[in-house]
């Protein structure tokens, strides 16, 4: 089953203007069943457990089931990510828990600023030296010629 | 016929692909279309913030050169990669990328990306060339960057999501755009362009994967990458190369978790199950790829094929010797039980948190199997062979090097006008869809992205004259791209199951069959990576029966028409990469695959590239020098 949607959970991204889960999968394996408004996995076997409509659903409503064609029931690993940090909870068959977190950005959402910073220094189209450089390389522009 | 409207947009640069290399791409297009006033378009199948291989995170960043420090050449990483590709290798691609790759990791951490450091500030290498990251949000901060940047153009910038592309619209040898279609509604894209980029990732699933039921999404690459640059510069009729150089990485067994960390930060050994070191035991076996087997890192192949030896000789399972390594470092503190509980701690989170940034499922198979890596050992095997140009295979287009790296050796086999482009004019390549400059990952196809941009933008200033498609060529690939809907809508009524019909074949069944084909002749996991001529003539014919029986590839809906490509383009992918080891008549990567009828490396007759170039019928084969330059 890969991911799967807890039904009860899942109000089918109602109040937001697009599927969260839908727009996210890189695979395009999330969809809306439109009778019922619950989202659903279309093609579990040829889900990567890249977790991002977990990690997106606003109402924690994709959780995962290991493959059940090699990974043995019971374990459950979730995530919560906020905006600078992600926690894991990760749950053993044999009931053992662990916790970690992790920092998974520095700067705020949004403000990715393109040169970050650094000062490009030729405007010549054809000069082997890039956009931001050689300020962003730090050291002195290698070449053979 | 299926009725799409079609949508037509008119741009300047056409950047295929929102991964690694296209985000890069954008971001250095932005700045320089900026100052020639040009638009620039970017398509993914996808949504840019968690596409292609890094959607879910990376644990490091695999190529960092380090040239502020000193304690690093561009040099040095030439001879790395010459070494770790046993001798195949552009001296002249990979420099320019090693020159460039620093810039772009520093400007990932200034956009965000946390990047670890010691008390002194300094980055925390992993191994050489290796940075550690909390790396769980990678693609999306790199997406993000390239969105600001795209988005100060105004007007002039556009991004499109969930566009499938296919083909790629010709004009007089010159590639004029690309067309696609929507994945959520039922339009057509045609998009001309006077210069087009393609980092359109490399394939995975043209080989039966290990597993096979539920897990068969779950390969080492993900499964959304299929074969779209091989297909679409192939189509174009780009020349291609080293599409022999597959990579088959040795992981966690069948979680495919990375084993970077253990190996180089944990210093694991591995050892089979009675306890013998293969990296000791068979070292004289390295005598045999004479001069690459006796470098130092050994390359990665070789390193492959010494634990393959183990398991064909009956001495598997193959264990991670993760137990040992973690004792190992626990005796460095018997002597104070705190700093030992404190860095064990540490250890204990450095090692999930591994799992966590990249391969989540490596997480879930140890919770469920309760493993503690501290007690025992974990089974690592080979996965099954994958197309990625960028990481430790080799695969993509022949590319034109820079002007300012050649000698009077090279310049007139590996330059001609502009870095980057494809032997297609206005058609340019980067990250896995260019060949032959391995060993570029994630930070190092990001810097590619943005080498080719700049030259693409350069190509359309020198030739700014938009030459077009005519209509018929676009009408004759809309009716093409469309007919499995077509084909599905005329026969699905005639049986009773739309699955099983005898008048045409579903994707998820082409795509088995594909994979059946190349397992067991081109050298795939149940071959035990071995293969030999007359099983690749085998290949080859039952090949030429799948393309057939592709022209009646049926889909019943917008997704499954994007399956149906996909598995044309693994076949693409399967075909040139069967007819390139049936061409090269010599055993040269053991660990990628071994020949068995030309068992040896054969440094007099095939220290060349062997390159590939589709005339609209058949592959057509050149051999091409290697030129050392460093
Ligand atoms: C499992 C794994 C682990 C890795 N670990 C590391 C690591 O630790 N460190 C590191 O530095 N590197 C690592 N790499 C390598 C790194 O991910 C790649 O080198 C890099 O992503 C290549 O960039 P790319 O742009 O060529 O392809 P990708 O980043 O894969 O991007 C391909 C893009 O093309 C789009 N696309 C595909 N087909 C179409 C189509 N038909 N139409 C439109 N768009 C399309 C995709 O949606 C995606 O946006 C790893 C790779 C894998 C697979
Ligand atoms: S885990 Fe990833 S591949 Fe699977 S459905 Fe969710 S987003 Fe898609
Ligand atoms: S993101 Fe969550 S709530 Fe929204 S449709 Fe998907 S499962 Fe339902």
């Amino acid at each position: 089953m890969p991911s799967y949607v807890i039904p009860d959970k899942c109000d089918g991204c109602k109040a937001l203007d697009k599927t969260a889960c839908q727009h996210i999968c890189p695979n395009d394996l999330m969809v809306l069943n439109m009778d019922i408004e619950k989202a659903y996995n279309r093609e579990p076997e040829l889900c990567w457990e890249c977790y991002n409509c977990v990690k997106i659903c606003p109402v924690q409503a994709v959780e995962v089931r290991g493959y059940a064609d090699f990974v043995p029931l019971g374990a459950t690993v979730t995530p919560m990510r906020g905006s600078d940090s992600i926690m894991w909870t990760v749950k053993f068959r044999n009931g053992m828990l662990k916790r970690f977190k992790f920092p998974i950005r520095t700067t705020e959402e949004g403000k990715a600023v393109p040169d970050g910073g650094f000062a490009t220094g030729t405007e010549d189209l054809k000069s082997p030296i890039l956009y931001t450089e050689p300020d962003s390389v730090r050291a002195d522009f290698f070449t053979l010629k | 016929m299926a009725n799409f409207e079609t949508v037509t947009v008119e741009t300047d640069l056409l950047i295929c692909g929102g991964g690694m290399s296209m985000t890069g791409a954008a971001v250095e297009a932005a700045h320089w279309a900026k100052q020639h006033n040009l638009k620039v378009t970017v398509v993914d199948k996808a949504a840019m913030d968690r596409s292609g291989a890094v959607a879910m995170g990376l644990s490091a960043i695999n190529q960092y050169v380090d040239l502020k420090s000193g304690n690093n050449s561009v040099k040095n990483y030439v001879d790395y990669v010459r070494n770790d590709l046993m001798g195949i290798t552009r001296e002249d691609l990979v420099a320019n990328i090693a020159r460039h790759v620093d810039s772009s990791v520093h400007l990932f951490e200034k956009w965000g990306l946390p990047i670890w450091t010691d008390a002194d500030g300094n980055y925390v290498h992993e191994g050489r060339w290796q940075l550690m990251i909390n790396g769980e949000s990678y693609k999306v901060i790199v997406a993000e960057a390239a969105k600001n940047a795209i988005a100060e153009l105004g007007d002039n910038g556009e991004i499109f999501e969930r566009i499938f592309i296919v083909d790629p619209l010709m004009n007089d040898g010159k590639c004029v755009g690309a067309i696609g279609f929507s994945v959520r509604e039922e339009k057509m894209y045609v998009f001309k362009a006077k210069a087009t980029i393609i980092g359109m990732g490399g394939a995975v699933h043209v080989f039966k994967p290990r597993s096979s039921g539920e897990g068969l999404g779950r390969a080492w690459y993900p499964p959304w990458n299929t074969g779209s640059s091989l297909y679409f510069t192939s189509v174009a009729g780009a020349e291609q190369t080293c599409q022999e150089v597959r990579f088959i990485p040795v992981r966690f067994k069948d979680g495919y978790g990375p084993v970077g960390a253990w190996f180089l930060l944990f210093k694991s050994r591995a050892t089979n199950a009675f306890g013998g070191e293969y990296m000791v035991e068979r070292r004289p076996e390295l005598e045999n790829w004479a001069p690459y087997g006796k470098v130092k890192p050994i390359p990665a192949n070789l390193r492959n094929y010494l634990g393959m030896l183990d398991t064909m000789e009956g001495k598997g399972p193959i264990y991670m010797r993760t137990e040992e390594a973690l004792q190992k470092i626990a005796n460095e503190f018997k002597d104070d039980p705190k700093a030992y509980k404190k860095k064990m701690k540490e250890i204990e989170s450095e090692a999930w948190e591994d799992f966590l940034d990249m391969t989540i499922s490596q997480a879930i198979l140890w919770a469920a199997s309760n493993v503690q890596p501290e007690e025992q050992a974990s089974e690592i095997a080979a996965a099954e062979p994958y197309f990625i140009g960028s990481h430790s295979g080799a695969s993509g287009c022949w590319v034109s090097g820079p002007e300012d790296i050649q000698n009077d050796d090279t310049k007139d086999e590996y330059f001609w006008g502009y870095p980057n482009m494809t032997t297609v004019s206005a058609l340019f390549a980067a990250g896995d869809a260019s060949g032959a400059s391995s060993h570029k990952f994630s930070s190092g196809s990001h810097a590619e992205g943005r080498i080719a941009a700049k030259a693409a933008i350069a190509y359309i200033v020198d030739n700014p004259d938009y030459l077009g498609a005519d209509q018929a060529q676009i009408d004759t690939l809309t009716a093409r791209i469309l007919l499995p809907l077509d084909i599905f809508e005329e026969h699905s009524a005639n049986t009773s199951d739309p699955e099983i019909n005898p008048e045409y074949i579903k994707p998820k069944m082409f795509m088995f069959r594909l994979q059946k084909i190349m397992d067991e002749y081109a050298a795939g996991v149940s071959a035990q990576f071995t293969t030999n001529k007359h099983m690749l003539e085998k290949a080859l014919d039952l090949l030429a029966v799948l393309k057939e029986d592709s022209e009646k590839l049926a889909a019943a809906d917008l997704h499954e028409l994007m399956r149906v490509w996909e598995n044309i383009q693994r076949m693409w992918q399967a075909s040139v990469h069967v007819e390139t080891m049936y061409f090269r008549q010599e055993t040269r990567w053991p660990g990628y695959y071994f020949r068995a009828d030309t068992p040896k490396i054969d440094n007099d007759n095939w220290l060349a590239f062997v390159n590939a170039k589709w005339d609209g019928e058949k592959w057509e084969m050149i051999k091409r020098p290697v030129k050392y330059m460093f």
